[in-house]
């Protein structure tokens, strides 16, 4: 079993893509599944169901989104070795900028949009940083000028992933994107073991325990105060 | 060439020189060398401590690859920007959706010609279209496959971000950018790594204004232009910035923009352009067009000699309409005399 793991901020078209390029694999005669991981609500699953794709989903909840997953996957992969599957695909949103969810020796792919502004490449962090392939979507409502600059940032916040265009709609692209999710010679028994790419995000302090008082008093642990000087930053 | 070990033993100001666009990089990734420019990279990457690295999400080692990929990478693009590699493509058949061969003789677009691209909606046009970009080498669903120069295509543009082959223009199109025409160009001009930006965005404004029906100016917000103008001015800065060989357009209403010149002025700079579209008068502009059916090629047309006689007529028709929406703008009745 090949296992890859897609991730990506809210709205970016991930469901979109994977749902078009599984398509592509399936006619390939290869069995995909999909773990979708969320926060507090995700009906994607129902979209998969229909596509004919076995699938799970996992609500983290009041925990880290990333922590989750992490505590998670080896489950997730024996879930997807006993439905006998060829590819993996796990879904997850970057529902902060500073996720990190991609582990070492497994392709992690990351999906942005056009429209999430110029700057985005530059705010994201190890999840557009050490992703092997970076899909940018939503070009077709975008002008050609601003797609290049755009694909420009990305490019120089990680020269060395594959940058694809697609769009989620009519699939275009997703062809191409399948072509690279599967290798014969892969096979991954476990994840036990292996390493995340990059730490995740982490704070251990009052509120983590859930403490809803503000306040000195009860701030506790790993806390970091901002600078506010008189002047503008800048 | 570049060698790894000279790179990682410049000083950060040397680097700059050496590769202004090196400054793009450290911005992208926040990195202020203020102060810093006699060091190296890997020195000045030091100097961070392990709290620094922790709140920011810094990955030193692979911060500081990459700037040598990227360095690579930019040298490879300004390289592939001085020739101008790519003078046709040829297309040859493979199959339609159901598996039937495609029959028609190959086709070969030169750079300056235009050739549409006519089917209902859903026929496979996008999938053509993905052939073409992703030089497909037998290896698609259409099982076709696109030459370039007459050759089977490097996969350098497959993967190539910098670089892409094809450029796209459609109607739903928009710009989003919180930018004035100038700073939107200047912006696009600096990624595309122009020497002379002033010079390149006055020529693009030029041809924009050239090909619209109302003016704009410099300092125009790009969110505030009208379709026609959008239209123009993002025309304009593919044929004169884009480094993509091939423009597909996906249809050219007819409103605010002289189309006969816009694609002079894509076919001037050498491109190779494909128009996706119904309307006649666009349609029998290109000098040959493709029908697609069921996801296959069904033939391929040449325009001929009475097309060309009709499109004439329908120019004129076109400036016929084109004057009646002038003469309403302005506020004037509609006559007989404007008919003619």
């Amino acid at each position: 079993m090949n296992l890859v793991t897609i991730s990506g901020p809210p709205s970016s078209g991930k469901t979109s893509i994977i749902l078009k390029t599984i398509q592509a694999v399936q006619n390939r005669g290869l069995k995909v599944g999909v773990v979708k991981f969320d926060c507090l609500y995700t009906d994607d699953d129902q979209l998969y169901e229909k596509a004919g794709v076995p699938v799970k989903k996992g609500l983290s909840g009041a925990l880290c989104p990333d922590h989750f997953f992490v505590s998670n996957i080896e489950e997730v992969v024996q879930w997807g070795r006993r439905q006998a599957l060829d590819l993996l695909i796990t879904e997850s949103a970057g529902l902060c900028n500073r996720c990190s969810p991609y582990i070492k020796e497994i392709q992690g792919i990351c999906v942005i949009d056009n429209l999430s502004g110029i700057n985005t490449p530059k705010k994201i962090g190890p999840m557009l940083k050490s992703a092997d392939i970076v899909v940018i979507t939503k070009g077709d409502i975008v002008s050609q000028a601003e797609r290049e600059v755009f694909a420009s940032k990305v490019s120089s916040v990680n020269p060395q992933a594959i940058v694809m265009h697609i769009n989620g709609l009519t699939g275009q692209g997703a062809y191409e994107l399948s072509t690279l999710l599967y290798d014969e010679k892969e096979d991954v028994l476990t994840v036990k073991g292996k390493e995340l790419k990059f730490s995740m995000p982490s704070a251990l302090c009052s509120y983590c325990l859930g403490e809803t008082r503000i306040g000195d008093d009860y701030q506790l642990g790993n806390v970091r105060k901002m600078e506010l000087g008189e002047q503008n930053d800048g | 060439m570049m060698d790894e070990k000279i790179l990682k033993n410049m000083t950060l100001d040397d680097l700059l020189l050496r590769y202004p666009f090196v400054g793009t990089y450290l911005e992208n990734n926040k990195l202020d060398i203020e102060g810093f420019g006699t060091m190296t990279f890997e020195e000045y990457l030091n100097q961070f401590d392990e709290e620094y690295v922790e709140t920011w999400a810094m990955d030193k080692e692979k911060i500081e690859n990459d700037l040598l990929v990227y360095i690579l990478q930019m040298l490879s693009f300004l390289g592939l920007k001085a020739e101008q590699t790519v003078r046709s493509i040829t297309i040859l058949p493979g199959q339609d959706k159901v598996g039937q061969k495609e029959t028609f003789e190959p086709i070969t677009i030169r750079s300056g010609d235009i050739v549409s691209i006519v089917g209902p909606t859903g026929s496979g046009k996008s999938r053509l279209l993905a052939d073409i970009e992703w030089t497909a080498n037998y290896d698609t669903p259409t099982k076709r496959c696109i030459l370039i120069n007459n050759e089977v295509a490097d996969t350098k543009w497959r993967f190539s971000s910098s670089n892409k082959l094809v450029a796209q223009l459609s109607q739903n199109m928009n710009f989003v950018m919180d930018l004035t025409v100038e700073e939107f160009l200047e912006l696009h001009a600096k990624s595309r790594m122009v020497e002379n930006v002033n010079q390149v965005i006055n020529t693009i404004l030029e041809s924009a204004n050239q090909l619209a029906g109302e003016q704009f100016m410099r300092t125009t917000p790009v969110t505030a232009l009208s379709g026609g103008q959008s239209r123009a001015l993002m025309i304009a800065d593919t044929a004169i910035l884009s480094t993509s060989p091939i423009v597909l357009i996906d249809e050219i209403e007819n409103a605010g923009i002289d189309r006969k010149k816009a694609l002079k002025l894509l076919v001037s700079s050498e491109k190779i352009v494909l128009i996706a579209t119904h309307d006649p008068t666009l349609a029998l502009m290109a000098d040959q067009r493709i029908i697609i059916k069921n996801g296959g090629i069904h033939k391929i047309i040449s325009t001929d000699d009475e097309e060309k006689r009709i499109l004439s007529e329908l120019e004129k028709l076109d400036k016929i309409v084109g004057n009646l929406r002038h003469n309403l703008r302005l506020g004037n009745r509609i006559d007989q005399t404007m008919f003619v």
